[in-house]
């Protein structure tokens, strides 16, 4: 499982990294999403897997017994969500007013703010 | 009463950005909330500082779990000195604002968004659990999203695209190394941290930590060679955005390197020389660039990237008396940058231009508003005894002292650039006999405008750089701030003893 999760966290953030480079706008968008959720994943499997060990101390006794699931990376990987969601909601929207304003999806042919003015 | 004392600010800018979105048609009621509130905001700031001045470091672990369960919300000086700055730069942005920037894009909740912005600011400076710092981290950086687009100009457009990406990269480094932080130590206090990372065995794994957060922060602190979003974005919003962003953006980014690198990774040779060589390579790069811009915010962003290598080379030195210099700086240039970008706004108001082939005669035209221009100008250079003059004896007294030469000449080098740079700027903007510029037929012009709208730019602009020369005459009033703060940074066992015993003082 661990193995599976961490090619899959590879492959996600390489695809999500050469996505950003290319030169579509649109391809930008996927690339930020699949580098989110290569970053949630990667928190998942950071915080070790366990599996079937919910973190609840059992009814009669006071501490836990067993080695159990961390909940906090289950945590932080919701924030860290929402958070992206949030953003990528941002981007696809950012991006299409681009589009319609500079009439090109092309990065390489919005260089207006590079010009000398 | 006084054990949440140091929440204040945070719950205060909060406030006020919820207070303004139920005003969100009536812009001249957000105009008067904002001033006001900033100046709240500026009141409490200083009786926070005040407070951690006399009293030491405060903290407050949220929800009441104790430390390293809970959030720990952490004030030392340095905290409480950043928060004060961002106070003052956000209450001279919040008039600025006011008089300069147009109600078209006012009416688009120009002003809790810019509220939003100091929250997360305040926010990032306060806390002390490292995925919390993410969350403010995003704050900021979606609410300077929206700042830097509202108005949707081609050029802003251009620029936002340029600079979402690569800040969203850049938080998505800095989570992918909580992330590694995480399964190494369990563990996302940072004062906890500190002492369960020097604990780590395998300390290959610790150094590409280490250079992950050096990544996600040196984008956003504008470090060389992460800082090309910065001079495709900064010129592009209104003046009074970028010059929030401008005197504090890139100076949260500083702060975050500073407080991990002082805290967590410490005692890391390798680091510290990585950290030299990027400062040197950002001082020249920077400053060449700002050599050859000829839009002056160009210049000045450029600028920007040129002085965050001062911040940086003082933490790879890391001696106290370094440290005492990059947080003298990181002072002195929050305060100085923030009013450079709201003086390009004003000549802009002007004249209509931002060029410096078309500007010229201010000096002849507007002698008062030049000399008041001079003062953040040459601040920036470090004339003595203006401010910018005092940190870079402490670099360079610090370079001497670790015999690291090349940094000795990169400090020199740059500032003798922005000497040149500046003096350009001058003889081109002041001195050179002034050109016609065609009139725009629908812009604002300043002598068009009314006058409380003058007031309202030249006041910030008078305030910031009445701060500037205190910076400059009192020098040793903050040279005695920087080196207390120098001295809880080096030694951090203070600041984990905080966050860690609090119970004992209950």
């Amino acid at each position: 499982m661990e193995i599976l999760l961490a090619i899959i966290i590879g492959v996600l953030y390489a695809a999500g990294i050469y996505m950003i480079l290319r030169r579509s706008l649109v391809k930008l968008i996927i690339g930020i999403i699949l580098l989110g959720n290569g970053a949630n994943l990667l928190i998942f499997l950071l915080g070790r897997i366990t599996e079937g060990a919910p973190p609840i101390i059992p009814e009669e006794s006071k501490v836990f017994l067993e080695a159990y699931a961390d909940p906090v990376p289950q945590a932080l990987i919701l924030t860290a969500i929402v958070i992206s969601f949030g953003l990528q909601s941002f981007a696809i929207i950012l991006v299409k007013r681009a589009h319609k304003v500079v009439k090109t999806d092309d990065l390489d042919e919005m260089n207006a703010t590079d010009e000398d003015s | 009463m006084t054990q949440q004392l140091i929440l204040y600010p945070l719950l205060l800018q909060m406030l006020l950005a919820i207070i303004l979105m139920f005003f969100w048609r009536k812009i001249n009621a957000q105009r008067v909330i904002s001033m006001l509130g900033s100046l709240v905001h500026l009141a409490v700031s200083i009786g926070v500082f005040a407070y951690i001045w006399n009293n030491g470091t405060q903290t407050v672990q949220a929800g009441n779990w104790e430390a390293p369960f809970g959030i720990t919300f952490i004030a030392d000086t340095f905290a409480a000195t950043m928060v004060l700055l961002t106070s003052i730069a956000g209450l001279a942005v919040s008039i600025f604002s006011s008089g300069s920037v147009i109600g078209d894009r006012l009416r688009f909740g120009y002003f809790p968004i810019f509220h939003f912005l100091l929250l997360g600011l305040t926010g990032a400076f306060l806390t002390g659990d490292i995925f919390n710092l993410y969350v403010w981290f995003e704050i900021i950086i979606i609410s300077s999203f929206v700042l830097i687009t509202i108005g949707g100009e081609k050029a802003q457009l251009e620029g936002a695209v340029k600079y979402f990406t690569l800040n969203f990269l850049a938080s998505m480094i800095f989570l992918t190394a909580i992330a590694v932080l995480y399964g190494l130590t369990g563990s996302l206090n940072m004062a906890d941290l500190a002492n369960k990372v020097a604990a780590v065995e395998n300390r290959a794994l610790v150094e590409i930590t280490a250079i992950l957060f050096l990544i996600g922060f040196g984008i956003k602190s504008a470090l060389f060679p992460l800082y090309f979003w910065l001079p495709a974005s900064y010129h592009t919003p209104p003046s009074a955005v970028s010059a929030i962003f401008g005197g504090l953006l890139t100076k949260v980014g500083v702060y975050a390197l500073v407080r991990v690198f002082t805290l967590i990774f410490v005692d890391d040779v390798f680091l510290d020389q990585i950290l030299l060589v990027l400062a040197i390579f950002t001082l020249f790069s920077g400053a060449l660039g700002a050599l050859v811009q000829n839009n002056i915010r160009k210049v000045f962003s450029y600028l920007i990237i040129c002085h965050i290598g001062y911040m940086i080379i003082g933490l790879g030195m890391f001696t106290e008396v370094a440290i005492a210099g990059t947080i003298f700086y990181l002072v002195h240039d929050i305060v100085v940058k923030t009013n450079l970008f709201m003086i390009s706004g004003l000549i802009y108001r002007i004249k209509g231009s931002n060029s410096m082939r078309a500007l010229g005669g201010f000096y002849a035209n507007y002698p008062k508003l030049s000399l008041l221009m001079f003062i953040p100008l040459f601040s920036l250079v470090g004339i003595p005894p203006l401010s910018g003059f005092w940190p870079k004896i402490s670099l360079i007294t610090a370079s001497f002292e670790s015999g690291s030469y090349w940094s000795l000449a990169a400090i020199i080098f740059a500032s003798f650039i922005t000497l040149v740079v500046i003096a350009k700027l001058w003889a081109e903007v002041f001195w050179k006999d002034a050109t016609e510029i065609p009139e725009r037929p629908k812009f604002r012009y300043y002598h068009k405008i009314r006058n409380i709208k003058k007031v309202q730019i030249i006041v910030p602009i008078v305030f910031l750089s009445l701060v500037s020369l205190y910076i400059g005459f009192g020098a040793e009033h903050i040279q005695t701030l920087s080196a207390r703060i120098a001295s809880e940074l080096i030694d951090n066992q203070q600041y984990i003893d905080a966050v860690l015993n609090t119970q004992k003082s209950e």
